[in-house]
């Protein structure tokens, strides 16, 4: 009984691990060490040159405009997506049928919803242009990808537009093992529904929002899709939209400084793996059990 | 308050609804009538730029595409997701531990960062731009979750049952095939449902791997009809791409909405 059972091991987990290994494992160690080359792709020369790479990618415009978007997009979006869908998850309490509605972004491809929306914010024809004219307020009527400064608030918005979906049904699932009888006590002692919200909804579902938190800052670390489809150029008006992913795409595919590009992915890399840090421990609370 | 609370979530409701209503719409107008009226409904339906985007601007080819990309991933990483999974949950040998959480370290990397030395394996194995090379990254990529998820799955399910099959005398293989698998379904459909999501709508990885238009899929296709749209500015054949490849996934919803939610959900608090 049971002989075999290296040989089926090994049958099982050949193949696929020697496809991740190839093919995700190799790749990320093999980043680490291009960042410190020159490698442009073109020859087979490759010189190690310690840490310029990064040293330049902080006297880099493009890259520090980058950096900086990302970071507006990291206070922004997170917030924006948890403050809001706490709202519409306590509101939808017992009508699921919104939840149904307001979580089909998520399942759409962020190409797919920045081509939507390259449309919606298409000056002449567009829908938003549209909707202003309608209420009669022609004056607001903006080139929204197009203005420098409107442009990432744009992009930010697609963003939490396609995320909110996803985390209403998150907290709402979570919101719904609060045990009503707590609830309902607290009621009778005479708290607000927003104070029963602040003292006992939010902190039984905190587990909850750390993960969103987490999910959401990793969400506005990229941006690549929204920004190279939506607005014009690369990056945008006057490098207005700029994020870090598309500086790194440009300088390997379009410049073949390739391994520039992949200091600037040791760069995202340790600056997700930072934030995912941090956002464990500033919103690390005590746990609450529930007897 | 009731009024309110509901006149909000309607509100909120429309945020989500009205941009792809209107594309639904904008996608049987002329356009003369798009560019006149954004707002106004079609004086008749024109449901030929539903033909003339599957064919002439090719949406139809990079639907196909992707369905033969996708079908291929989605298959290859159930197969051989479950087997590792499997393995790693209900045996005992050395290096167990440290290929799961070798495993498990994939999902925690941004995708950026492997971006440039994977389009040089790619084009080394001399698979750029081929449906191999695609299906076997999309699988690669989509592995450490599939394993992750699965994984608590095959650990919960009861020993008795394989214990009798093993009697019974049962390969190995035997017993995952006709006993485990099947008992793993639950989890297999949250996880199958959840992957096919997701690779049907990459987009960086194909836009990196897949360069030449003939092999493009739905996302690039329509991704590169609209940044080309100025020269041929045919907007409406454009709408009615997008809608075309909006349109599988909102049936899918429609059928399955429940179980996707769920499923969606469950992976992200795991």
């Amino acid at each position: 009984m049971r002989h075999g059972k290296f040989r089926f091991l090994a049958g099982a987990l050949t193949l696929p691990l020697a496809l991740y290994g190839l093919l995700v494992l190799w790749p990320y160690l093999q980043a680490f060490y291009l960042a410190f080359t020159d490698w442009t792709g073109v020859t087979s020369e490759v010189n190690l040159i310690g840490i310029d790479n990064f040293t330049r990618m902080w006297s880099d415009p493009l890259f520090l405009a980058a950096l900086r978007h990302n970071g507006l997009m990291l206070l922004v979006v997170p917030l924006a997506v948890i403050v809001v869908a706490l709202g519409l998850a306590a509101g939808t309490r017992n009508t699921r049928v919104y939840r149904v509605v307001y979580f089909f972004p998520q399942l759409l491809s962020v190409a797919i919803i920045a081509v939507l929306w390259q449309f919606v914010y298409t000056p002449n024809s567009g829908l938003l242009n549209g909707l202003l004219s309608g209420l009669h307020l022609d004056s607001w009527r903006r080139s929204w990808l197009a203005e420098p400064d409107l442009a990432l608030w744009c992009v930010m918005a697609v963003l939490v537009w396609s995320a909110i979906g996803f985390y209403v049904v998150l907290f709402a699932a979570a919101m719904e093992s609060v045990p009503a009888d707590i609830m309902e006590a607290a009621a009778i002692d005479g708290a607000g529904e927003l104070t029963v919200f602040r003292r006992i909804t939010l902190p039984l579902i905190w587990d909850s929002v750390q993960v969103a938190w987490i999910y959401l800052g990793i969400l506005a670390l990229d941006g690549f899709a929204l920004v190279q489809i939506m607005t014009v150029g690369p990056g945008g008006p006057d490098n207005g939209t700029e994020v870090m992913g598309l500086t790194l795409y440009r300088s390997a595919f379009t410049y073949g400084k390739f391994g520039y590009a992949s200091a600037m992915g040791v760069a995202i890399f340790f600056l997700s793996l930072t934030l995912a840090v941090l956002m464990l421990r500033f919103t690390r609370r005590e746990r609450v059990e529930l007897a | 308050m009731k009024t309110i609370r509901h006149t909000v979530l309607t509100l909120w409701a429309l945020v989500f609804t009205v941009p792809l209503l209107w594309a639904f719409m904008s996608s049987v107008k002329t356009d003369a009538e798009i560019f006149d009226s954004p707002w106004q409904p079609p004086s008749t339906p024109h449901f030929e730029n539903w033909s003339r985007a599957w064919e002439q601007a090719s949406i139809g080819r990079y639907l196909g595409n992707t369905v033969i990309v996708v079908g291929g991933s989605l298959m290859l990483t159930m197969l051989l997701g479950a087997l590792v999974a499997y393995c790693l949950a209900r045996y005992e040998f050395p290096g167990n531990r440290a290929i799961y959480y070798t495993l498990v370290a994939g999902m925690l990397f941004p995708v950026f960062l492997a971006l440039v030395p994977l389009f040089f394996v790619v084009k080394q194995l001399g698979m750029l731009g081929t449906y191999q090379g695609l299906i076997l990254v999309y699988t690669a990529y989509a592995l450490p979750f599939t394993v992750f998820f699965l994984h608590g799955f095959f650990r919960a399910l009861p020993g008795a049952v394989a214990e009798a099959a093993f009697i019974d005398g049962a390969s190995h293989a035997g017993v995952f095939w006709r006993v485990m698998l099947p008992m793993a379904r639950p989890g297999m459909v949250s996880v199958g449902i959840f992957n096919f999501l997701g690779l049907w709508n990459q987009y960086l990885l194909p836009k990196v791997l897949n360069p030449d238009p003939d092999d493009y899929v739905i996302t690039q296709g329509l991704a590169a009809l609209a940044q080309s749209r100025g020269y041929g500015s045919d907007w409406s054949g454009l709408f009615a791409g997008l809608v075309i490849a909006i349109l599988p996934v909102l049936i899918a919803y429609v059928f399955f909405q429940r179980q996707i939610r769920a499923g969606l959900t469950a992976g992200a608090v795991r």
